[in-house]
C-alpha cells in the first residue's frame, strides 16, 4: 500500500494504570502503523503490554498520551468496526451456541436495526461461520455442552458475525492444547484469506505468530516497548508441514533470539 | 434417591423411558405414601389417647369438616390466594426494578445498599400495626404486607448478583460498543436469573406468610381470618381442616416456582 494512511496508526501512544506511587507504565510512548488487511502478530513476554495495546485500539481503554487513530478516525471509546476474541471464550452460558454467535447482530449498528426487522439473513450467515469452523450441527448446544476447543471456535464466529473489518485477538489459543490449537490456526488462516480483515494477533507462541501473521512485533518486558517490527512473507496457505520447512526455522531462531534479549529488561535512559 | 436401588429387585437394566417413568412414579409414591402413613399414624394416635378434638382433631374429624364446609373454606382460600399472589407479583415487580436499579450504579449500591439490609432485619408482620394505622383494617392489609415480605429479600438479592459483575463477559459487550443497558439485558439480568429464583422460593413463601399473619390480625376474610375465628371458638377441627387448605396452598406455589426456575434457568444446573 504505497503512501495510504495506515488503517492503525499509534503516534506516540503511551499508557499507565493507576496514579502516583501505585502507578504502573503498561506501554512507553509507542509508534507504529498497520496497514489495511495486514496480518500483524505481536509478541513478547508476559506482562508486557500487548493486551494493553489491543485494549486501546478497540478503545476498551483510553490512552494516557499520544493518538490512537483507526480508520481515520481517532478512537476515543470502543468502536465498532472490531472484532475481539479472548483468551477465555467468554460465551454466555445462558445462550445457545448460535444465539452466542449472533449476539454482535444484536448489539453493533446498523447491523442491530437489521437484524430486529429479519433474523433470517443474520441466522443464515452464523450457521455459516460455525460450519465453516467445523461447529455445524452444535447450533442448539450450550457452552458448556462444547470442549474448550469448539467453544474457542464458536468465539471467533462470534468476533467476526458483524463483519469487522478489524479483528483483535488477545491469546484466543493460548488455554488450549497443542493439537486442538494448531488445527485452529489452520481454521483461522482459512477464515482470513477469504476475507482478508486486517488482524492484530496477541500471543506468546513464536510458532504461532509465525504460522499466521506476516508482520511481527517483538515487544520488550514492562514498560512495553517495540524493539522490532520485521516481515516474513512466508508463502500461503501454511500448514503443519511448512513449519518444518528451513525458512520457517531460520525465522523462529531470529525471533527467538530477539525475544531472549527482550526479556533482559532495557536500562532507562540516563 | 436414585430409583435404580429401589427398583433392583424387578429389573436392572430397564431401557431408558420405562426407568424414567420408574422414577417419575418412584417420585411420587414416595412423598405421598410418606403423607398417608403420617396421617394414618396421627389418627391413631388421637383415638388411643382419646385427645380432644379442641387440643388436637383427627384428620377424620377436620377432613369431615372440611368437606361439609368446603364452600366457605375454599372462598376464603381463594381470597388468601389473590392476596398472596398479588402482593407476591408487586412485591417482586418492585423488587427487581429496584434490584436492578440499584446494583448496577456503584453510587446507588453504597448508598441505599446498608439500609437495605437493616430494613430487611426488621420482621415485616411487625408492621401490620402501623399499617392497620394508616391504612384501616381490610384485605389489603395483606396485599400491603405480602409486598413488603417479597420485595425485600428479591431487592437485596437481585441487587447483589447485579453488582457482582463479570468483567470478561461485560468486555465482550463492552468492545462492541454497548450500552449499560444492553450490558443489563443481556449480561447482568440473564446471569442473576439463578439467584433470583433463589429469591422468589423465599418471596413467595415469604408472601404466603406474611397474607396469613396479616388476616389473622387485621381482616375479616381469608383463611387467616377463618383461623383466628376457629381459634376463638376453639374449633379446632376447623382450624385443622384451614390448616390443610394452607399446607397445600403453600405446596402448590413452591412447586409453581420450582417449575419456572427450571424453565429458565436450566443452563446454571447443567442438565443435573
Amino acid at each position: 500500500m504505497p503512501a495510504a494512511r495506515p488503517f492503525v496508526e499509534f503516534d506516540r501512544v503511551a499508557l499507565t494504570y493507576g496514579e502516583g506511587e501505585a502507578a504502573t507504565q503498561a506501554l512507553d510512548e509507542t509508534t507504529l502503523g498497520i496497514a489495511e488487511g495486514e496480518f500483524v502478530a505481536v509478541v513478547g513476554p508476559s506482562g508486557c503490554g500487548k493486551s494493553s495495546l489491543l485494549k486501546l485500539v478497540s478503545g476498551l481503554v483510553r490512552a494516557t498520551s499520544g493518538n490512537v487513530v483507526v480508520a481515520a478516525q481517532e478512537v476515543t471509546a470502543p468502536i465498532k468496526i472490531v472484532g475481539m476474541a479472548f483468551q477465555n471464550p467468554n460465551l454466555l452460558p445462558w445462550r445457545t451456541t448460535l444465539r452466542n454467535v449472533l449476539l454482535p447482530a444484536e448489539i453493533v449498528q446498523p447491523h442491530r436495526a437489521r437484524f430486529r426487522r429479519d433474523k433470517a439473513p443474520y441466522t443464515e450467515r452464523a450457521r455459516h461461520l460455525l460450519q465453516t469452523v467445523g461447529l455445524g450441527g452444535f447450533e442448539g448446544k450450550l457452552p458448556w455442552q462444547l470442549s474448550g476447543g469448539m467453544q474457542q471456535r464458536a468465539s471467533l464466529c462470534r468476533a467476526l458475525m458483524h463483519e469487522p473489518s478489524l479483528l483483535l485477538l488477545d491469546e484466543p489459543f493460548g488455554a488450549l492444547d497443542a493439537f486442538t490449537r494448531e488445527e485452529l490456526w489452520a481454521v483461522l488462516q482459512a477464515l482470513w484469506m477469504q476475507r482478508r480483515f486486517t488482524v492484530i494477533l496477541v500471543t506468546h507462541d513464536l510458532r504461532e505468530a509465525l504460522f499466521l501473521a506476516d508482520t511481527i512485533y517483538v515487544m520488550s518486558a514492562r514498560p512495553g516497548r517495540i524493539l522490532l517490527r520485521k516481515r516474513f512473507e512466508l508463502p500461503r496457505p501454511r500448514t503443519l508441514a511448512s513449519t518444518y520447512e528451513p525458512v520457517f526455522v531460520e525465522a523462529l531462531a531470529e525471533l527467538r533470539s530477539h525475544i531472549a534479549e527482550a526479556r533482559i529488561p532495557v536500562p532507562a535512559p540516563a | 434417591m436414585s430409583a435404580g436401588s429401589l427398583a433392583a429387585p424387578v429389573a436392572t437394566a430397564a431401557p431408558a423411558p420405562q426407568r424414567r417413568r420408574r422414577r417419575i412414579r418412584w417420585a411420587l409414591v414416595l412423598p405421598v405414601g410418606f403423607a398417608l402413613a403420617v396421617l394414618a399414624l396421627w389418627e391413631a394416635a388421637v383415638r388411643l389417647l382419646g385427645l380432644p378434638p379442641y387440643i388436637l382433631p383427627a384428620p377424620s374429624v377436620f377432613l369431615q369438616v372440611l368437606v361439609a364446609r368446603h364452600d366457605a373454606i375454599l372462598r376464603m382460600a381463594g381470597q388468601t390466594a389473590q392476596a398472596t399472589l398479588l402482593g407476591f407479583a408487586i412485591g417482586v415487580g418492585i423488587g427487581v426494578v429496584l434490584g436492578a436499579l440499584i446494583g448496577s450504579s456503584r453510587v446507588l449500591y453504597r448508598m441505599v445498599y446498608p439500609a437495605l439490609i437493616g430494613f430487611h432485619t426488621i420482621p415485616s408482620v411487625a408492621l401490620i400495626p402501623l399499617f392497620v394505622i394508616w391504612f384501616g383494617v381490610g384485605p389489603h392489609i395483606a396485599v400491603l404486607t405480602a409486598v413488603v415480605v417479597c420485595f425485600f429479600p428479591v431487592t437485596v438479592i437481585v441487587a447483589t448478583a447485579i453488582a457482582t459483575s463479570s468483567p470478561e463477559l461485560d468486555d465482550v459487550l463492552r468492545s462492541l460498543g454497548a450500552t449499560r443497558a444492553d450490558v443489563l439485558f443481556k449480561v447482568s439480568l440473564p446471569r442473576a436469573l439463578p439467584q433470583f429464583f433463589g429469591s422468589i422460593k423465599l418471596a413467595i413463601t415469604g408472601a404466603f406468610v406474611g397474607t396469613i399473619v396479616a388476616e389473622t390480625i387485621a381482616a375479616n376474610s381469608g383463611i387467616g381470618y377463618v383461623m383466628a375465628v376457629a381459634t376463638n371458638t376453639m374449633d379446632g377441627a376447623l382450624a385443622f381442616a384451614a390448616l390443610s387448605v394452607l399446607a397445600v396452598m403453600g405446596v402448590v406455589l413452591y412447586l409453581v416456582a420450582l417449575l419456572l426456575e427450571k424453565r429458565l434457568t436450566g443452563w446454571a444446573y447443567r442438565g443435573r
